[in-house]
């Protein structure tokens, strides 16, 4: 039992347009029925034998990707740098926490401050460029980051910051118990991914939808763009905090493995192969790429048993090769990523269904080309295809 | 002789060195900027193919004697055909994408090369001998000149303007400059333009080999090499702007000389000092210094 298995269907902010409201509600109620499955399955994880810490570390990765993808699949921007607000949110929570005493709560606000203050110095200076550039500029002032932690005295250098204790939440709730610190991060990161769903749809996240489709015609409106896109870094920016000062608080340290840039290919990994621009793409992703990097050495053994070569066996000490295989195959041949492809499926499922209304029309549209109604069930899911469109 | 308490021949020896990873940041971020011309991709392989030149240069050493002087062909062709391979295999259906694919699918063939690498050689350094024709100093009077360094700046810079006399000069760098300006008229007056696009792609990583090969006997041969260079190359396209390509030389060159300086006089802020210089120009001069404001 596992929480990787997430078979939910959520919704997605570009819905196809013109869905009878029958099936609309439908779909809504397949989604909600998926999110509560979901979210029995973690409160139950821990009672089903789940670890709680890996179950709590993989919730901080889906929260970060979440995050991460409130800027890639909604805002159209390619942040390659959220390793900096992931780590250096965590080293400036956990050195709260352990040094100055802070409280959890307060050291929690800390680091998605700390996140959100970077994202804004971050963003100010990469929305200056546009495409291509915005990836790069913000992979530099990462990387430069990661040199500032290596070298400041407070981070621990390669050791990292080490023995951040639990502490108690409000002074009241103990967390040194793995179980109490599992509800508590679990209320956080479903806190913070309604947080995210609801700024997508707000009419916020639609001006940013708006930029990502087309960002001329969103400025031609009268959109201060550049405004719009920085208040979503700094929020993105924020949450990631969020993700690495909890990160820090469930495991006790702070690594510069979180800072690297490798960190930031990760999420970047973990929302393309669960979807981009779909609510429950990147917590799908995350639960995919952890549990692959978690188990790559039992894959990699496994390899080795079926086609007899040995070179397989060593797998697991290499993570890089698995990651770096699954982000080509992903780019080439699976971009919509699972949430992507379930949705598709469903999308052409619905046209389906709907399809029986649809050819009657085609027929009455142009009743000399009876070919129409055979290619209408086909064509009905690609809307606006000339065939089956009645003029 | 001393200068702000430095002496002399200290400073020069950094500024020599710096030179020496200028020309690196040159040589990278020119085939950066070649390949971003026409391909519209940004190259994250770069650093990964850089270090595949060195590491195919140190193998060709240990395991087949071939020496320096063969590999500084014979590296970056073999890098050069594994570019020409990819780009036709897999770059190729990605053009009609958004840019970032591009980018993230060099990202993933850069973790897959360097986890390869890896999983053979580990990260320690491999150590790589100086030709023994460029062994020793000369003396320049005041202090001695390492003649290996010498000849990686002077090598780079002769590969750095030849190819931008190829490409601002010939009649094959026309059809390179107007294939970037308009690929489909290009096609349309005959050239081959997916045969330019697969050698432009072929000869920028090669440019990045032959710069791996001219880094063997100077830095820790390790499948790392590459990582972190990338990531001050991309700084440092970004500061110069990839719309010239004697301003790619020049800024990559400049960078080298000011990181020099910076270890001497300021030793903790050389690892950061390019990218603090970014920041600056993006203050300043957000197109870059010599990119055009769009």
């Amino acid at each position: 039992m596992n929480t990787a298995t997430v078979p939910t269907a959520p919704a997605v902010a570009s819905a196809v347009p013109a869905t009878p409201p029958g099936v609309r509600a439908g779909a809504s109620r397949v989604t909600a029925i998926g999110y509560g499955l979901l979210l029995a399955a973690l409160l139950a994880a821990p009672w089903l034998g789940v670890y709680p810490v890996f179950a709590m570390k993989l919730m901080c990765f889906a929260l970060f990707a979440a995050a991460f993808n409130l800027l890639l699949g909604f805002t159209g921007l390619l942040s390659f740098g959220h390793a900096a607000f992931l780590g250096g949110s965590a080293y400036v929570a956990g050195h709260a926490m352990k040094v100055w005493g802070l409280s959890p709560e307060l050291g929690l606000l800390l680091g998605t401050l700390t996140g959100a203050a970077l994202g804004a110095v971050f963003g100010a200076l990469a929305i200056r460029r546009q495409g291509i550039y915005f990836a790069m500029i913000t992979l530099a002032l990462a990387q430069m980051l990661y040199f500032v932690c290596l070298q400041a005295p407070f981070t621990g250098g390669e050791d990292g910051l080490q023995g951040v204790p639990r502490g108690r939440l409000f002074g009241l709730i103990d967390l040194s118990g793995d179980l109490t610190m599992y509800y508590v991060a679990l209320a956080i990161v479903v806190a913070a991914f309604l947080l995210i769903v609801r700024t997508v749809r707000s009419p916020f996240g639609q001006v940013l939808a708006g930029i990502k489709d087309n960002e001329p015609r969103a400025v031609s409106l009268g959109y201060d763009t550049a405004r719009f896109k920085l208040l979503a870094f700094v929020l993105s920016a924020a949450l990631a905090g969020l993700a690495g000062a909890l990160k820090t608080l469930v495991l006790g340290l702070a690594t510069l493995a979180d800072v690297h840039w490798t960190a930031s290919g990760q999420v970047i990994l973990m929302t393309l192969v669960g979807g981009l621009g779909t609510f429950s793409g990147p917590l799908a992703g995350a639960a995919v790429v952890v549990f692959i990097e978690n188990r790559v050495g039992e894959i990699g053994a496994f390899l080795a048993g079926v086609t007899g070569i040995g070179w397989f066996a060593g797998l697991g000490e290499s993570v890089t090769i698995v990651t770096g295989f699954i982000f080509v195959v992903c780019v080439m041949a699976f971009r919509r990523g699972v949430m992507g492809e379930v949705l598709a499926w469903r999308e052409r499922r619905r046209a389906a269904k709907a399809a029986p209304i649809a050819p009657a029309a085609t027929l009455a549209a142009n009743a000399a080309a009876p070919a129409g109604a055979a290619a209408a069930p086909a064509g009905a899911g690609r809307a606006g295809s000339p065939a089956s469109r009645p003029s | 002789m001393e200068i702000l308490g430095v002496s002399v021949p200290a400073l020069m020896s950094q500024v020599l060195l710096g030179l020496v990873n200028g020309s690196f940041y040159a040589m990278l971020s020119l085939g950066l900027a070649v390949i971003f011309g026409l391909l519209n991709v940004i190259n994250f392989a770069h650093g990964a193919l850089f270090m595949m030149g060195a590491v195919l240069t140190w193998m060709a050493a240990e395991y087949l004697g071939i020496g320096y002087w063969p590999m500084l062909l014979l590296a970056p062709l073999a890098v050069g055909l594994f570019g020409v391979v990819v780009e036709r295999l897999l770059l190729r259906h990605l053009y009609k994408l958004d840019h970032l694919y591009g980018l993230l699918l060099t990202l993933g063939l850069t973790l897959l090369v360097e986890g390869l690498f890896r999983s053979v050689y580990g990260v320690s350094g491999l150590p790589y001998d100086t030709p023994a024709l460029l062994e020793g100093a000369t003396s320049v009077g005041f202090m001695m000149l390492p003649n290996y360094r010498m000849w990686v700046v002077a090598a780079s810079l002769t590969v750095c303007l030849g190819t931008w006399y190829a490409i601002e000069k010939t009649r094959l760098g026309a059809y390179l400059r107007a294939g970037t300006e308009n690929p489909r008229l290009v096609q349309a007056f005959g050239v081959d333009v997916p045969l330019m696009v697969t050698l432009t792609y072929g000869f920028g990583v090669a440019l990045a080999a032959f710069a791996g090969v001219l880094a063997a006997p100077v830095t820790q041969v390790s499948p790392l090499m590459g990582q972190n260079l990338i990531i001050v190359v991309f700084a440092v396209v970004v500061i110069g702007g990839m719309g010239s390509i004697l301003g790619s030389i020049l800024t990559g060159l400049g960078l080298g000389v000011i990181e020099g300086f910076t270890r001497v006089f300021w030793p903790e802020a050389s690892s950061t000092v390019v990218f603090l210089l970014m920041i600056v120009v993006l203050l300043v001069r957000p197109a870059g210094l010599f990119g055009k404001e769009r």
